[in-house]
C-alpha cells in the first residue's frame, strides 16, 4: 500500500498481545488500516485516544518503539478488467510476478444490497453430477458449501463444478490453502484454457492465519465489480471457510471476548452471514454465486462452524465415501439445495421433484434394511429390493464421477424404479407414472 | 418519554464494533435515540447503558470510519414506529424505513426513508361524532386500505378522557391533515391527524380485556390444524435445526392462514427468502378474499447481513404494527423468522458491554425479554366491545439442533404451541417435519376451544384427534418392538399397528408445500381426510402373514396420497376414493 503525505506516524506501543497492539493516537477512524513495523494492521477498537490494532501477520518481534503509520482508510482493492487471469495475496498484492492493477480503488467489506433490489435466482447451474443436479440443483445467486471431512476430495469436486458451471468469471478465495491444492487449482484452470476467466486471492497454509480474514472480502469485492459493473455471472469459490472461522476465533480470544459455543466468537453467525449474503442475483443479469468448503471434524455438523454456516447458506452438499460401491458420493440425506425448488420441475422436466423425492425415500428404506441386516434380522423381499436399488442408485446417480444431463438422470432413475419396485411402492403422482414408467 | 427541556448533545468517545461510547452533556434516557454526525450522514443509535457522563449507544449502521470527537445529538424520544394508513403492502427495514423508496442498489448508511407516504390521499369517513367521549385507541374515522377498513384512532399516547370537538366530513385526506379536534377536561385542544407514533418496545394496551383464546385459526397445514391447532390470539414456536423446514412452514402459514393482516418479520435470516415474498406475494391470491396476498401483508426485513442492532428492533417494530392493526378490530398474524437471531443480537451487545453472561453467553434476562414479547400477542376485547387478535408464531434456530439451549428453553416457557421439527423426519423428506408426538398445542386442552371445534368442525372432532394421536404413539412403540425383535419376532398385529401409523403419517402429516393443491387443506377437507383415515385404521383386515402387510398398506397410502394431490371432490378425486374402497374391501373381514 503506497504511503501518502497526510499519514500520521507514532512510535510508542503500550500493549502487545499475539494478534493486537495498543497505542495512543489521535484522529484515528474505525476500521482504518495502519502499518505496524511494516506489517499491515486494522483498527478494531478505539477508547478515547487508546487505539487497538489487529496485526494480520501476528506481532512476534514487534518492539514497543515500532513505527506505526495510519493510512486513514479501510482496506481497499483496485478493480478493473486487469484483474482477470491474476493471482493476489490476502492484501490484494500480486503474487504471480505481474504488475499492480490499475483501476478504481474500492473499500472491501462494503455495504449490503438492498433486498428489494435483488431478483429471485432462477438460472440453473448444470454440473453433470446427478447427486447435485438431480437431488440438489444449484442456481445462480446461490450460496452453498461442501461439508466434507478433510480427507474428502472437496477441492477436486469444487474445481469440476467450477469448470462446468459456465460462469463468466471464477474468483478463487484460497483460505489456508495448501500449496499443492493451490497448484492443483491453477493447473485445472490452465488446462481448461480458462485462465483469463480466473481471479485468485490466495492465502496458503504458509501465510499467517489472521491474514485470511481479508481473503473473502477481497474475493467478493472483485466479484461485485464484475457482477455489477460488468453484469457478469460470477462464481466465487471459498476454501476452506473453517479456517476463516478459526482465524476469527484467534482474534476474538486475543481481544478477551467471551467465547460462545466451541470457543467461537458470539458474532460468528453475523460475521459469516455478511460474507455469504454477498451472493446475489441482479435484475441486469449479473450474479454472484458462492460455493464454499467447510471442513468438518469427524463428520460433526453440530460444531459451531458448520452449524452457523448451515443456518446461513442455501443448503449444503455433503460428501461421503460409500463403502459399498467404493466411491465418493453426494449424500442424499444430509445434502440440500434450498433454491432447487425455484428451478426443478420448472426449468427441468415436470416429474423432476417427485422422482427426486421418491428415490431418496426408497434409499432411506434401504438404509433401514441395512440396519436390520446389521442387527441380524431376516430381510423381507421388499428390503432386499431396496438394497439392490440403493446400490445402483449410488453408483449411477450419487457418485461424483457421474456426468450426464438432467433428462438422462431422470430416465436412469425411472429405470431403477421399474427394475426394483412396483408402481405403488414408488408412490409418484399417477400422471407421471403413466407417462414415464418404463415398459418391460 | 418526552422532555420539554433541550435535548442532550455529546461527542463520540470510543468505538467497539457497533457499540459507541458517547460523552454527553445534559440529560439522556435509557433507550433514547440519538444521531451521530459523520461526514454528510446522520447515523441512528439507541442508548443501551449510561454510566456517569458516558452513554453507551448501539449504532444501527456500520461504524466504519467513525472517529472520536464526532458530534452526537440526542432526540428526547425512544425508538418509535410511525403508524397510519399505507403501512400494508410495504417492505420495511428493521427500523421501519421503506426499502422501496431508498436509492441505489446498496443500502446506504443514514438513508432513512419515511414509513408512510405524505402525498397519498385517503377516502376518510368519520365514525365518532362531536360531543362523544373518547380515549386512547377509540375509533374516530376510517379509510379503506386495500381490503382492510383502516381505523383512525385516538393516539395511544393520549392518556385519560377526551371529548370530540370536531370531526372531518367524509372526504379525501392526506395522512397529515387534521381529521379531528379533541378537548381534554381542561378544555385544551388537540389536533388529530391520521399518523401517530409509538415507542416500539412498549406494548399498546388500548383495550378493555384480554380473554383466553377460544377460536381456531386455520392455517391449511394439516399437522397443525388437525393435530395441534393454533388459535386466534395464540402463541406458538417452531424450533428446528437448519434445513428442517421452519421457513417453508412459516411461509405456508403467511400465505394460507385465515387472517386480515399478516406481518412477516424476517429477522436475521436469508435475503433470498425475503425476495421469495417480494416476488410471490404480489402475484398470489389470498385464499380467503381472492385479493392479492401483498395487500394484507407487511414485510419487515432485517436480513442477516443488515446491521445487527436493527435486528433486535425489527421484531419490536413488527409487533407494534401488529398491535396497531389489532386495535382496529382485525385478525393479525405475526410471524418472526428467526427469534434466535434476535437473541443473538442481544448477546452480541451484552458481550460488548461486558455484562455478566448467563448460559451460553446470552444475557441473564433473556427469558424475561422473550416472555414479555410473547405476552404482547393475544385476543382482546376493545373498548367498543369488538375483538381483535394477534397470533404470533416465531421460529427458533437452536445451536447444533439441541433443544436444551437457552433460546428454545426460554421460548418454551412463553409460547403455548410447540412445533418441534425433527432432523430425522427432514432427512427422510417427511415434510413438514413437525414431530407429531413431541409437539403440542396447549389450546387443545382448553374447554373453550374443544367446544368450538366440536361445534364448527365435527361433533366428535376432539375425540377423533385424540384417537389419531394414539395411533401414532402406538405405531411408534410397535416400530421399536419390530426393530428389537425382528419382523417375524412379533405378531402380525404389531405390523398392522405400525402401518396404521404410517397411513396417518403419509396422508395427514406429510404435506407438500410446493404442490398447488396439497399445500393448503381447508378444514372441511381435513375433516374428510381424518374420517377417511380413521375408517381405514378402524377396519379389521385379514392377513395371512406379516409379509402381506407392507405391500398392502403401501397401496392404501399411495391411493390416499393421490387424493391429496387432486381437487377436492372432483370426479378424479371420487374415482380414487372408489379405488381406495375397493382396496379396503379386498381384506375387510366384517
Ligand atoms: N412442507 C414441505 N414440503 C416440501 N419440501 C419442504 C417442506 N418443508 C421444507 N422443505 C424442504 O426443506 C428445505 C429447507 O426448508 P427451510 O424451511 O428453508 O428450513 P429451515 O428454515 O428450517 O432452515 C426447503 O428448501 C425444502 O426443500
Ligand atoms: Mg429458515
Amino acid at each position: 500500500m503506497e504511503t501518502q503525505a497526510f499519514q500520521r506516524i507514532y512510535t510508542k506501543i503500550d500493549q502487545l498481545t499475539k494478534a493486537t497492539c495498543t497505542l495512543r493516537a489521535a484522529g484515528v477512524s474505525y476500521e482504518e488500516l495502519a502499518l505496524v513495523n511494516g506489517r499491515l494492521a486494522q483498527v478494531v477498537k478505539i477508547i478515547g485516544d487508546e487505539v487497538t490494532l489487529q496485526v494480520f501477520a501476528g506481532t512476534d518481534g514487534i518492539p514497543t518503539d515500532a513505527e506505526v503509520i495510519f493510512y486513514g482508510k479501510p482496506p481497499t482493492l483496485r478493480v478493473s478488467d486487469e484483474l482477470g487471469g491474476r493471482f493476489f495475496n490476502a492484501y490484494g498484492k500480486p503474487i504471480d510476478g505481474g504488475p499492480e492493477i490499475d483501476g478504481e480503488e474500492r473499500e472491501i467489506g462494503g455495504p449490503s444490497v438492498n433486498p428489494v433490489r435483488r431478483r429471485q435466482p432462477s438460472e440453473l447451474i448444470a454440473t453433470g453430477m446427478a447427486g447435485i443436479d438431480l437431488n440438489n440443483t444449484l442456481v445462480t445467486g446461490q450460496k452453498i458449501p461442501f461439508f466434507a471431512d478433510p480427507d474428502q476430495p472437496y477441492n477436486q469436486v469444487m474445481a469440476i463444478v467450477a469448470m462446468r458451471a459456465k460462469a463468466d468469471k471464477i474468483i478463487l478465495g484460497g483460505i489456508g490453502l495448501t500449496n499443492d491444492d493451490y497448484l492443483f487449482f491453477k493447473q485445472v484452470f490452465e488446462s481448461a484454457g480458462a485462465m483469463h476467466r480466473i481471479v485468485g486471492f490466495i492465502n496458503t497454509t504458509e501465510d499467517p492465519p489472521v491474514e485470511r480474514l481479508l481473503v473473502p472480502d477481497m474475493a467478493l469485492t472483485a466479484a461485485e465489480y464484475y457482477a455489477i459493473d460488468q453484469n457478469q455471472k460470477v462464481l466465487v469459490l471459498l476454501t476452506d471457510m473453517t479456517l476463516y472461522a478459526d482465524a476469527l476465533s484467534i482474534v476474538s480470544n486475543r481481544m478477551d471476548q467471551i467465547p460462545s459455543k466451541d470457543s467461537m466468537p458470539g458474532s460468528l453467525y453475523s460475521d459469516l452471514a455478511k460474507l455469504y449474503e454477498k451472493a446475489v442475483q441482479f435484475e441486469s443479469g449479473g450474479s454472484i454465486t458462492i460455493i464454499a468448503v467447510t471442513t468438518l471434524s469427524g463428520g460433526d455438523i453440530t460444531h459451531a462452524i458448520p452449524d452457523n454456516t448451515g443456518y446461513i447458506t442455501e443448503g449444503q452438499l455433503f460428501l461421503r465415501r460409500d463403502t459399498e460401491i467404493g466411491k465418493v458420493i453426494v449424500d442424499p440425506f444430509r445434502s440440500l439445495s434450498r433454491l432447487r425448488q425455484l428451478v426443478i420441475g420448472k426449468k427441468t422436466r415436470t416429474d423432476h421433484p417427485q422422482v427426486m423425492n421418491a428415490a431418496i425415500r426408497l434409499d432411506a428404506d434401504a438404509a433401514n434394511a441395512r440396519t436390520k441386516l446389521e442387527n441380524g434380522f431376516d430381510l423381507t423381499d421388499y428390503d432386499e429390493r431396496t438394497l439392490h436399488f440403493a446400490r445402483e442408485y449410488a453408483d449411477k446417480i450419487l457418485a461424483i464421477d457421474v456426468n450426464i444431463d438432467t433428462e438422462e438422470m431422470l430416465t436412469t432413475t425411472w429405470e431403477l424404479f421399474g427394475r426394483h419396485f412396483s408402481k405403488s411402492e414408488v408412490g409418484i403422482k399417477q400422471e407421471f407414472v403413466d407417462k414415464y414408467w418404463p415398459e418391460n | 418519554m418526552s422532555r420539554s427541556s433541550n435535548f442532550a448533545t455529546g461527542q463520540v468517545a470510543g468505538i467497539i464494533a457497533n457499540l459507541v461510547i458517547v460523552r454527553y452533556e445534559g440529560a439522556v434516557a435509557q433507550n433514547e435515540v440519538c444521531y451521530i454526525q459523520h461526514e454528510n450522514v446522520r447515523l441512528m443509535a439507541e442508548v443501551i447503558k449510561v454510566k456517569g457522563d458516558r452513554a453507551y449507544v448501539q449504532v444501527f449502521e456500520s461504524t466504519r470510519g467513525l472517529r472520536v470527537g464526532l458530534p452526537v445529538e440526542f432526540t428526547g424520544h425512544m425508538l418509535e414506529a410511525t403508524l397510519g394508513p399505507g403501512v400494508l403492502s410495504c417492505n420495511y427495514d428493521g427500523l421501519m424505513h421503506n426499502l422501496n423508496t431508498m436509492t441505489g442498489i446498496f443500502l446506504r448508511r443514514g438513508d432513512y426513508t419515511s414509513s408512510l407516504s405524505a402525498e397519498k390521499s385517503w377516502d376518510f369517513k368519520p365514525i365518532a361524532s362531536p360531543g362523544e367521549q373518547v380515549s386512547a385507541g377509540d375509533w374516530l374515522g376510517e379509510v379503506p386500505e386495500n381490503a382492510v377498513p383502516h381505523r383512525i384512532m385516538v393516539p395511544f399516547t393520549m392518556e385519560g378522557k377526551y371529548t370530540v370537538k370536531w370531526i372531518a366530513e367524509a372526504d379525501d385526506h392526506g395522512i397529515n391533515d387534521t381529521i379531528a379536534i379533541l378537548t381534554d377536561a381542561n378544555g385544551r385542544e388537540y389536533n388529530i391527524t391520521m399518523v401517530q407514533r409509538w415507542p416500539i418496545k412498549r406494548a399498546i394496551k388500548a383495550y378493555r380485556e384480554k380473554p383466553r383464546p377460544f377460536k381456531l385459526l386455520e392455517t391449511g397445514v394439516r399437522t397443525i390444524d388437525t393435530l395441534n391447532p393454533i388459535v386466534e390470539g395464540g402463541t406458538g414456536f417452531v424450533p428446528g435445526p437448519f434445513g428442517s423446514g421452519k421457513t417453508v412452514l412459516q411461509q405456508a402459514m403467511s400465505k394460507q392462514a385465515e387472517a386480515d393482516v399478516v406481518i412477516v418479520a424476517a429477522c436475521g435470516e436469508r435475503a433470498n427468502e425475503v425476495v421469495d415474498l417480494f416476488v410471490e406475494f404480489p402475484e398470489l391470491d389470498d385464499p380467503w378474499t381472492g385479493r392479492k396476498l401483498m395487500e394484507r401483508t407487511v414485510i419487515i426485513a432485517n436480513t442477516s447481513n443488515m446491521p445487527v442492532a436493527a435486528r433486535e428492533a425489527s421484531v419490536y417494530t413488527a409487533m407494534t404494527i401488529a398491535e396497531y392493526y389489532r386495535a382496529m378490530g382485525l385478525k393479525v398474524l405475526m410471524l418472526a423468522d428467526s427469534t434466535s437471531r434476535w437473541a443473538q443480537a442481544l448477546r452480541e451487545m451484552s458481550n460488548r458491554l461486558e455484562e455478566l453472561p448467563g448460559p451460553d453467553a446470552f444475557p441473564m434476562d433473556l427469558s424475561a425479554i422473550i416472555s414479555n414479547f410473547y405476552a404482547r400477542a393475544g385476543i382482546v376485547y376493545l373498548n367498543n366491545g369488538k375483538t381483535g387478535s394477534i397470533t404470533f408464531i416465531g421460529t427458533v434456530s437452536p445451536a447444533g439442533g439441541n433443544l436444551k439451549e437457552p433460546v428454545t428453553e426460554s421460548t418454551r416457557k412463553a409460547a403455548r404451541c410447540f412445533y418441534a421439527l425433527s432432523q430425522q423426519r427432514a432427512d427422510s423428506k417427511r415434510y413438514p417435519a413437525i414431530d407429531p408426538i413431541d409437539s403440542y398445542s396447549k389450546y387443545l386442552e382448553y374447554p373453550e376451544l374443544q367446544h368450538f371445534l366440536n361445534e364448527n368442525i365435527a361433533p366428535n372432532w376432539v375425540d377423533q384427534v385424540t384417537q389419531l394421536k394414539n395411533i401414532l404413539i402406538r405405531g411408534k412403540e410397535a416400530a421399536e418392538q419390530i426393530n428389537i425383535l425382528g419382523d417375524d419376532g412379533v405378531s402380525v398385529d404389531y405390523h398392522l399397528t405400525y402401518w396404521k401409523s404410517e397411513v396417518v403419517d403419509g396422508v395427514i402429516l406429510q404435506q407438500d408445500a410446493f404442490d398447488p393443491v396439497d399445500a393448503r387443506t381447508p378444514m372441511v377437507r381435513q375433516r374428510y381426510m381424518l374420517e377417511k383415515v380413521m375408517e381405514v385404521c378402524n377396519s379389521s383386515l385379514q392377513f395371512a402373514g406379516y409379509e402381506e402387510v407392507n405391500p398392502y398398506f403401501k397401496r392404501i397410502i399411495n391411493q390416499l396420497r393421490q387424493m391429496n394431490y387432486l381437487e377436492f371432490e372432483s370426479a378424479e378425486f371420487r374415482k380414487n376414493e372408489a379405488a381406495l374402497m375397493d382396496i379396503l374391501a379386498e381384506r375387510k373381514t366384517a
